[in-house]
């Protein structure tokens, strides 16, 4: 795996080049409880493989990765809540081996800021067009100006603008 | 001797770059025709060098001369024609003279169709595209030369990475280049404006077509990536979020928005300020994902061993053109006059809100990208961010700006009727509702959001099905009167409603193969059946085939429905014998718009095989989606208000044609 991800990559874009081929859940691992096997699943699917990054251990062929989804089967087969698995397994590998970071104050700001900036948004548009409005209203003219324009265009009547 | 010709040719492009960054600029304050004249001329003649220099390298790939480093690096005498010439940009420095020949093809573009642009705007946009192609030729002249010998020529090359052995090299990479260096002619545009001072409707009636092309290529080269990625990893995935897809993706999703507020500005001359912020920041982001690509800064898996100084350097380029376009903005976008009027409920209003949720998707994803990088520069802690967060923020995002799509183009410009586009649109809303409730009562087992997700999807592909009717005046007027205003649309009309459709269609597949597909691993042995979707699927047995700088272990299967064969497909394991790398190619069977997807596993000691086997209902509609999107983007492209170009000329071309000559 190692020395996979150590090759010179080559094409920018396509996903995951140095991806060990093949899905990585094996027959052997499966547990015989449909329910709990899918618990499992959910579970695996939000966790990095460590030494793939950016691949859940559900995904990755890695020897690791497989240690990692035994482990997660025997939490849960010993009766673990999904949260006390994901629990166990970050206090092992730390807060990195989850693929959907727990809001703290490290990642507050990573969380709140889709709502921020949609917010500042909308806010920015609707001053923005009441700002607009107002400023549109300021070009009706006073009872002055136009008596003024009257004037001017009066004493210019015969220019033939 | 052609490999030093390359080379040189390389040289001498930067010279004449170089020179087309000056002139032209100089010509453009004194109204110097001579000086500008330079523009078109340099930009054309650029393209040819770097052309020359292109083919050189292609020469010395086809030929597979192993004296060049680059070839030797990433070919072998026994690959396939086709993978020796896409090969050429299956590497880093091969990518990068891809990158650039599209630059300056885009540059030539400009030059040769620019002849309606004002003399002193076009000489800026040339001025400011060498600037681009300068900086990029500099970086591979200075850090990723195709073109060094090694001596003594090795005999056999290293060969092409294995995944990259595919159809998709040959497709992908050129349409992705398309759209992401597409995207310079706009920032060039913006830039130039700003440093006239000048911008109005023909401004974005000149840059529309430029935005509208690289969206399309943009939109095929993604989806293309995304069935390569599908098909060749063999799981089954199409979008991982992977930060190098997201950073592809970013420019798209700014792209989009572009090209709707380049639409608000061409015909109601608002949103300028705006408009010009969002084709400098569509590019930034093209260039943001070249740097967290080519620099392998990312923690990805396509992060690449290299040396800091390409890094480096790209983040220099990066830094210069981001924070210069930038700057610029903040002096000059006070000067440009603001736009038109519009009331909140509008079609102006509408493509504001557009612009609302998908430049907020664009930072979301943007954010979620670079958290974890400047998160661990700053505290050292180390998190990561997967798809489990984009697909919670991203996806919530998406769904208001979905269910607004059918809105936008029934509302009139300036002020809109919601309640009267609502009740033309009652149909439509029928239609999404009826499909919703039909799948959670049929689909035994679906979730509810599945049904709301597909009925999404059918709201958007009738919403724009009830734009084109109601355009054509459908149940107002009578039928041979329909039909002549049906032909009369123009081509732009259906392009939106194209693309706004596959948009739905999209939206069906990606709702369908979440919510209803199947997965099933297990061990197999010849003869023995398993279950994948409606079909059932007989093992034949495992059968070693050799190709040409390859060995593989066939698994042959055979597809049976009701018992009887319809079908049979083969999924291998190889071996490409020059790296004894071992790849997994995936079988897949597609029946109606589902796929069959089989991938072979490890084999067991006693006699089985792994086989994992996906039913994939609808997926193929996420592709076809995409494929919608592009002819959109191609049927406006013939628009005829968009081939005429400044919206005089359309109205008197003959006049035009008076003061030209």
């Amino acid at each position: 795996m190692r020395k996979l991800a150590l090759t010179l990559f080559a094409v920018p874009f396509l996903a995951l080049l140095f991806a060990l081929p093949a899905g990585a859940v094996t027959p052997d691992e499966i547990l015989d409880d449909p329910v709990l096997e899918q618990r499992a699943r959910d579970i695996s699917a939000g966790l990095r493989c460590l030494v793939c990054q950016n691949q859940s251990i559900d995904d990755s062929d890695a020897e690791l990765a497989k240690d990692l989804r035994v482990l997660v089967r025997q939490r849960l087969v010993v009766g673990d809540s999904d949260n006390e698995v994901i629990g166990y397994i970050v206090s092992r590998y730390g807060e990195f081996v989850l693929l959907k970071p727990r809001l703290s104050s490290k990642t507050i700001v990573l969380w709140a800021m889709p709502v921020i900036l949609l917010a500042v948004g909308f806010g920015y548009v609707l001053l923005g067009s009441r700002r607009r409005r107002t400023s549109a209203s300021a070009t009706v003219l006073s009872v002055e100006e136009q008596s003024d324009i009257k004037k001017i265009l009066g004493s210019r009547e015969g220019d033939q603008l | 001797m052609i490999v030093e010709l390359g080379h040189y040719a390389l040289i001498m492009a930067l010279a004449t770059a170089l020179l087309q960054s000056v002139l032209p600029i100089i010509g453009a304050r004194t109204r110097d025709a001579g000086l500008m004249g330079v523009a078109p001329a340099a930009a054309i003649a650029s393209f040819v060098l770097i052309l020359f220099a292109f083919v050189a390298l292609t020469v010395s790939y086809v030929t597979s001369d192993f004296s060049v480093k680059n070839v030797w690096e990433n070919s072998h005498s026994m690959m396939p024609m086709i993978y020796k010439f896409s090969g050429v940009w299956g590497n880093h420095e091969g990518s990068m003279m891809l990158w650039l020949l599209i630059l300056v093809f885009f540059s030539a573009l400009v030059a040769f169709f620019g002849g309606n642009l004002p003399a002193t705007l076009k000489s800026n946009v040339l001025a400011v595209q060498a600037w681009i192609t300068s900086a990029f030729l500099t970086f591979v002249l200075l850090t990723s030369n195709p073109f060094q010998r090694l001596s003594p020529a090795p005999l056999e090359g290293r060969d092409l990475n294995p995944i990259l052995q595919d159809i998709g090299l040959a497709i992908h990479p050129p349409m992705l280049y398309l759209g992401y260096v597409g995207f310079s002619i706009c920032f060039s545009f913006a830039v130039a404006a700003l440093i006239d001072g000048r911008i109005d409707a023909a401004w974005a009636r000149w840059v529309r077509p430029w935005t509208l092309a690289a969206w399309t290529a943009l939109t095929a080269g993604i989806a293309m990536g995304s069935y390569w990625a599908y098909y060749e990893l063999g799981w089954g995935g199409w979008w991982f979020w992977d930060p190098v897809e997201n950073a592809s993706f970013m420019p798209w999703l700014a792209g989009t928005a572009l090209l709707h507020s380049a639409l608000v500005m061409e015909k109601r001359e608002a949103l300028k300020i705006w408009t010009i912020l969002l084709a400098i920041m569509t590019f930034s982001l093209s260039l943001l994902g070249t740097f967290l690509v080519r620099s392998g800064v990312l923690t990805s898996v396509h992060a690449f061993a290299t040396d800091p100084t390409r890094g480096i350097f790209i983040l220099c380029i990066l830094v210069a053109f981001i924070g210069g376009a930038f700057t610029l903005f903040a002096l000059r976008a006070q000067t440009l006059s603001p736009g038109g009027l519009f009331a909140p409920i509008s079609r102006e209003g509408a493509l504001v809100l557009n612009n609302l949720f998908l430049t907020t998707a664009t930072a979301t994803v943007l954010v979620g990208t670079l958290y974890p990088l400047v998160l661990e520069a700053i505290t050292g802690a180390k998190i990561s961010v997967g798809p489990p967060f984009f697909n919670l923020t991203f996806g919530p995002l998406m769904i208001p700006l979905l269910l607004a799509v059918p809105f936008g183009p029934l509302l009139a410009w300036k002020r809109g009727d919601l309640w009267a586009v609502t009740q033309r649109l009652y149909m439509a809303a029928g239609a999404a509702l009826l499909v919703s409730l039909a799948v959670i009562y049929f689909a035994t087992g679906a979730p509810v959001m599945a049904g709301l997700g597909i009925g999404l999807g059918v709201w958007l592909i009738a919403g724009s099905l009830t734009d084109i009717a109601m355009r054509s005046g459908v149940g107002k007027v009578a039928l041979p009167i329909m039909w002549r205003r049906f032909k009369g649309l123009p081509r732009s009309a259906f392009g939106g409603a194209l693309a706004h459709m596959g948009l739905g269609v999209s939206v069906i597949g990606i709702v369908a193969v979440t919510a209803f597909a199947t997965e099933n691993v297990v061990t197999m042995k010849p003869g023995e059946t398993t279950v994948g979707g409606p079909f059932t699927l007989q093992f034949e047995g495992l059968k070693p085939n050799t190709g040409p700088n390859y060995t593989e272990l066939q698994g042959r299967f055979i597809i049976l429905r009701d018992g009887q064969p319809v079908s049979h497909l083969t999924a291998a394991k190889r071996v490409f014998t020059a790296r004894q790398m071992p790849t997994t190619e995936a079988g897949i069977y597609t029946n109606g718009a589902n796929q069959l997807y089989v991938a072979l596993g490890d084999e067991l000691p006693g006699g089985g095989v792994v086989v994992r086997v996906w039913w994939k209902p609808w997926v193929t509609f996420i592709w076809f989606g995409a494929i919608f999107m592009s002819l959109g983007g191609i049927v406006s492209l013939f628009d005829r208000r968009l081939r005429i170009g400044a919206p005089a000329k359309s109205r008197a071309p003959a006049v035009a044609v008076g003061q030209e000559t």
